[in-house]
């Protein structure tokens, strides 16, 4: 359905479609409209579609007091400034006063291809996911983004969503039936469960080909909303597979990896083997060449799919 | 506003001293210093100028005020108090466990208070957001912000001012409580503030600067601010931080966050008799 079509087209259009239907949406952009694909909005939505410039700190506040108004914002930067940048703000100022803003972090992980390590944020969940009561999300296509953000406005709180704008492979048709915080089950094997988020969906699928044409049948789960951890999807598919193998586009340390590990640890142990960014900062590198640089590969998760089931057995 | 109207805001500023000493005192520490500063200019706006209803105080294009110096938090519910959002023996739970009112605002426990702050800079940007959201809805809300001078070297401050200026927010009009000092010292120590009201004018603010212990000064400042198109308005009211108890006023930099004994409070209270 959105076989080439960017991402980040339809995340704006699904915002003019919602924007066009509820009056208590708003857009601020800080000086990335045009790189988040928002920008056209500001030609329908003069009033409630605006730049607030490169002032990401006080993007934050502006949408914290207009949600205290009702309104219910949506602010966006790439990834690294849009969490790492605004910890703060994000904290104090939108999540312990609970308000309703909507936080866009585009271009996650390696994702940030040729901004480089500045920009190629590899900590954003892990510096979100200890503060109380946000929800963060990671679609793996441009549908689960747009049935998402429905969701997303309908659910009043704090929300961070992690945006890969560019094209994305076709994970999804339009009758996915999608809830916000219920993993989706993508494939049901019963050797190893791969859990996977954002770009590493695909990959793991790829995975799962490779493990089954060697009778391995793996369980892919797409773990879109890593805060708060669908438990009991993972409890259920661990407690059939005995081994699991984390996917993420993330540093290992303080992501998916992390979650999944302190739910695991407490409820069911098994042996966990992560594919992810061995705790070091990004580079300038197209996305193929640093996701093999990096061992984030479906031959990688193969890998680390069969070590976990031989540990486990 | 004539002589009785600007004697009995006189006299509410005092009273509101008495309660804030008595609220820190009977917890025997707090923000004592820059509760007792902005006072004069919390009574103008709540007991003359803002259109609020205490009985109602999610009323719809009401007035709005975000204390962004959110640890004077203190100062604000004893006016609270007084005007009836909340009973007056609420100000001894001051800070004890599963109190209301805690150290530092906070929109979700207490009545009345329209944004939570604390972290300093955070505030006047979510008032540049009530603003921005009143334009769009075109309800003639006026919000005000007070910031400190200390708070006043984060950064976000200034991100805030400019996009006030860049909006065009003149219903928009914030205080600072210029009371020259902070927690290490006097502000031209710690980090100069320069020339405060060049800096606000430079930012495109309709800026005045006031005696912030004068009733009538602060009131004047703030019918002209309303009257000000197209502009956001800083008011800067210089004050003497711990203003209103000789003893506290004499700490200086020491009176930010101090505690205060039993013999002192009673002295505070008869000196404001």
């Amino acid at each position: 359905m959105y076989e080439n079509v960017e991402v980040r087209q339809v995340f704006c259009n699904t915002l003019d479609k919602m924007m066009s239907e509820n009056p208590k949406i708003v857009v601020l952009d800080a000086d990335l409209a045009k790189a988040n694909g928002t920008l056209s909005l500001r030609n329908k939505y003069a009033d409630r579609a605006f730049d607030m410039g490169v002032a990401e700190q006080n993007m934050a506040g502006v949408a914290a007091g207009m949600a205290a108004y009702g309104f219910i914002p949506f602010i966006g930067s790439f990834t690294a400034f849009a969490a790492r940048r605004i910890c703060d703000q994000i904290a104090i100022s939108i999540t312990y006063a609970k308000r309703n803003v909507k936080i866009i972090g585009s271009d996650p992980g390696v994702s940030a291809e040729l901004n480089g390590g500045t920009h190629m944020s590899m900590e954003d969940i892990g510096v979100l996911r200890s503060i109380p009561g946000i929800v963060i999300f990671e679609a793996a296509d441009a549908v689960e983004l747009e049935k998402a953000l429905y969701q997303i406005v309908s659910y009043d709180g704090p929300v961070y969503i992690r945006l890969f704008r560019k094209v994305a492979p076709v994970i999804y048709n339009e009758n996915y039936d999608f809830n916000l915080f219920k993993a989706d089950v993508l494939k049901e094997g019963k050797d190893v469960t791969l859990l996977a988020s954002g770009i590493m969906v695909n990959e793991a699928l790829k995975a799962c080909e490779i493990l089954k044409e060697e009778g391995i049948m793996a369980e892919v789960i797409n773990v879109h909303t890593i805060k708060p951890l669908d438990k009991e999807t993972i409890l259920n598919s661990v407690r059939k597979t005995g081994a699991v193998v984390t996917c993420e586009n993330h540093n290992v340390i303080g992501g998916l990896k992390s979650a999944v590990a302190e739910l695991l640890i407490e409820e069911c142990p098994v042996y966990l083997k992560s594919v992810g960014v061995l705790d070091h900062f990004g580079e300038v590198a197209p996305m193929d060449y640093l996701m093999k640089k990096y061992n984030m590969t479906p031959e990688n998760i193969v890998s680390a799919a069969k070590e976990a089931i031989k540990k486990g057995r | 506003m004539n002589e009785n109207e600007i004697k009995q805001l006189e006299l509410k500023s005092k009273h509101v001293r008495r309660l804030i000493i008595d609220e820190i005192g009977k917890l025997g520490v707090g923000h004592i210093g820059g509760c007792l500063s902005p006072v004069e200019a919390l009574v103008v706006l709540y007991y003359k100028v803002m259109n609020i209803d205490p009985k109602n105080p999610d009323m719809e294009g009401r007035d709005r005020f975000v204390l962004s110096k959110g640890h004077a938090g203190p100062a604000l519910y004893a006016v609270l108090a007084d005007k009836g959002y909340f009973d007056i023996s609420m100000l001894d739970t001051l800070n004890r466990p599963e109190t209301n009112l805690p150290s530092h605002c906070d929109m979700l426990k207490t009545r009345g208070i329209d944004m939570t702050t604390g972290s300093l800079g955070q505030g006047i940007s979510c008032a540049v957001g009530m603003a921005k959201a009143s334009k769009i809805l075109k309800d003639n809300a006026y919000i005000y912000c007070m910031i400190g001078d200390g708070e006043s070297q984060e950064g976000q401050v200034w991100e805030a001012a400019m996009a006030a200026a860049h909006f065009k927010l003149d219903n928009l009009i914030a205080f600072t409580d210029y009371n020259k000092l902070q927690i290490d010292g006097t502000v031209d120590e710690v980090m100069s503030l320069l020339n405060v009201e060049e800096k606000w004018k430079a930012f495109g603010w309709n800026v005045y600067s006031v005696d912030g212990h004068d009733i009538n000064e602060i009131y004047n400042a703030l019918l002209k601010s309303k009257e000000t198109k197209g502009k956001p308005s800083m008011i800067i009211l210089n004050t003497i931080k711990g203003k209103g108890v000789s003893f506290i006023e004499n700490m200086g930099a020491g009176n930010h966050n101090t505690k205060i004994s039993n013999e002192q409070r009673i002295a505070a209270l008869k000196e404001l008799e």
